[in-house]
Order: structure tokens, then sequence, then C-alpha cells
């Protein structure tokens, strides 16, 4: 029974974090070769891909090693990239109420881009527990990972651009934009973010942007749910 | 050994990257957090998924620069209207990819 269960857990998981997999494939694949032209063997670059995975910051970090940047640069230029986690985290501890510091911990491990959109979706239609959630974070890690290694061994020969593959994370995350739209709060909200952040990313390089934009429209949100509030009118009224 | 210093790098930004997503969860998720911060919180989703896909569709180019028409805003029309239409997000990104295939051989 209890056996069933976990199975049935990580299949539900499995099936959800599919799309990301297959996103991660020609992803993980570039990645790869680049690496294997900077100098890296494919088991450095799986090993690099076990231990941070987080797909822009090894890109950068690569072009980084191969140009011959300091440690401390490299560390500080990762950390900035990868700070938006800080928001994914905040928002999806919510639904972790109760569970185990090591669990927490190794769950932390597996929070990308993509896994947070599917998992914060999931949870919100309230079908979700903190196990398919685990189950798509690890079966997301495991598609990255051999994917950089097996763009390490030869995925030069992978035509770019092949069935429109390169699309499949914009897509995947208009349609998670979608399904979170449950109101004209949240609309408005994405629209203040999503401008906010086209602006910013024209001004400031790296992806500063995303942490600020974010920052930015669900602060305005949420004034705007707080005046809203204050004016007594009911919620979901505009 | 690609770099002599290959295990601090990779050591140091697994440091960097892991500690931003396991400092938040590992506090909030074991406290009661104030009601304001989980509305605000609430929020955040919606408004990171939107900070990641718009520049992503219109502003492209090193150095950056907004385009308006390019295949992957013009694309974006439908993959949106099927995604609100199915609600299926296997489906949506399928008819986006498709649909970003055919754009992109007459048009880059």
């Amino acid at each position: 029974m209890e056996k069933d269960l976990r199975y049935d857990t990580i299949r539900e998981g499995v099936r959800a974090a599919w799309p990301i997999c297959m996103a991660y494939f020609p992803l993980g694949m570039a990645l790869g070769v680049l690496a294997q032209k900077a100098g890296f063997s494919p088991a450095e670059i799986g090993m690099m891909s076990i231990l941070v995975f987080a797909g822009s910051s090894q890109f950068v970090a690569v072009s980084m090693i191969s140009g011959g940047a300091e440690v401390l640069a490299i560390a500080v230029t990762t950390f900035m990239i990868n700070l938006r986690h800080v928001l994914m985290s905040s928002s999806l501890s919510v639904f972790f109420k109760g569970a185990s510091p090591a669990f927490l911990s190794l769950f932390a491990y597996g929070v990308t881009d993509e896994s947070f959109a599917i998992n914060i979706m999931k949870f919100r239609k309230g079908t979700w527990d903190r196990w398919n959630a685990l189950a798509v974070n690890q079966c997301t890690n495991a598609a990255w990972v051999v994917s950089t290694i097996i763009g390490a061994y030869g995925g030069q020969f992978i035509p770019v651009g092949f069935l429109g593959i390169d699309y499949a994370l914009s897509a995947m995350f208009i349609s998670l934009l979608m399904l979170q739209l449950r109101g004209g709060l949240y609309v408005l909200t994405a629209l203040i973010s999503g401008v906010v952040s086209i602006g910013v990313s024209l001004i400031l390089p790296g992806n500063a942007y995303v942490i600020i934009a974010s920052l930015v429209g669900a602060t305005m949100g949420f004034g705007f749910l707080k005046a809203r509030q204050r004016k007594g009118l009911q919620r979901g009224a505009f | 050994m690609v770099h002599s210093d290959y295990l601090l790098i990779v050591g140091g930004m697994a440091l960097v990257t892991y500690v931003p997503r396991w400092l938040p969860l590992f506090f909030l998720a074991q406290q009661r957090l104030p009601q304001w911060f989980v509305e605000w919180l609430d929020l955040i989703p919606v408004a990171i998924l939107s900070a990641l896909i718009f520049p992503d569709l219109f502003v492209r180019g090193d150095p950056r620069a907004l385009v308006l028409l390019q295949p992957k805003s013009v694309v974006a029309v439908p993959t949106l209207l099927f995604a609100l239409k199915t609600r299926s997000l296997g489906g949506t990104i399928l008819v986006g990819m498709l649909l970003y295939w055919i754009t992109t051989r007459w048009w880059t």
C-alpha cells in the first residue's frame, strides 16, 4: 500500500516534469558542447551540473572559465544570476508546512525557474504534495545532468532548432503564466512585472531584471490590493 | 583537469546557488508568516513568470534591443490563445514548438 502510493507519487511527478525534461535536452547538450570546447571533460561538466544545477549560470561560468576569469568573479556572478531563487523558494515555502529539515534541504537543491513554475501551479490546484514536487525536481535534475554529459560527448551533431524545440521553454512559461492569471489583480501584476522586466533588461546587464521586476510587480500589485481593500470593494472586483 | 581551480570554482558556484534556494524554504516553512507577507508572496509567482517571459519574447540581440515583432512574440499569440482555450500545458508546448518551427523556416 505504502509502496504503491510512493510509486504513484513519483509517476505523477515524472508526468508533470516531462515538458521540462524535453526542453532541457537541447539546452543541456548545447552547454555540454561549449564546455567540451572550453576544455572540460564529460565527467567535469557532469559534476558541475550535479553540484550547481543552474543552467544560465553554468553557461556564463563556462565562458568565464575559458576566458580565464578568477574564482571569486565567477562565484559572485553565479550568485547574482541565481539570487532570484530566493523569491521562488519564499513563495514555495507556504506549501511546506511541517516538512522535515532534511526534506527541505533536499528539495531546495532542485528549485529552478522551471520546476518552480510547474510545482507552484500544481500546488495551487490543490492536487499536489511535497513528494510529487520533489519528484519533479529530481527528474528535471536527472535530465539536465544526462543532457550536459551527452553534449560533452558529441552534441554538435544535433541540428540546431530541430522541430522548434528552442521554443519549448517559452511556450511552457506562456502556458503557466496563463494558468496563474486568476483575476484582475494577477493580470495587473503580470503586466507591470513584464513591462518593468523589459525596461530593466534593456538598461542593466545580466539578469537582475528578473528580481527587480518581480519585486516591483508583486509590490505594486499588493499596493493595489490594499488600496482596494481600504475602499471596501469586493475581492476580484477589478 | 580543465583549470587548476576546477573544484574551487564548482564548489563555490554550488554554494552560492544552493544557499539562496535553501534559506527561505528552510526558515519560512517552519514559521507562521504574517498575513500581509502571505498576500504579497501570493503575487510573486505570477510576477516572476511574467518577468521571465516578457524579455524572452520581446528583447533580443547583444546588446539587447526591444524587437516587438519577431518570431518568438508573434508565435506567442496563438500559443497563448491555445493555452487559454485548452488549459493543457503539454499540448500548448507542442503547439508552440510546431508554430515556432514553421514560422522560423521563413522568418528569422
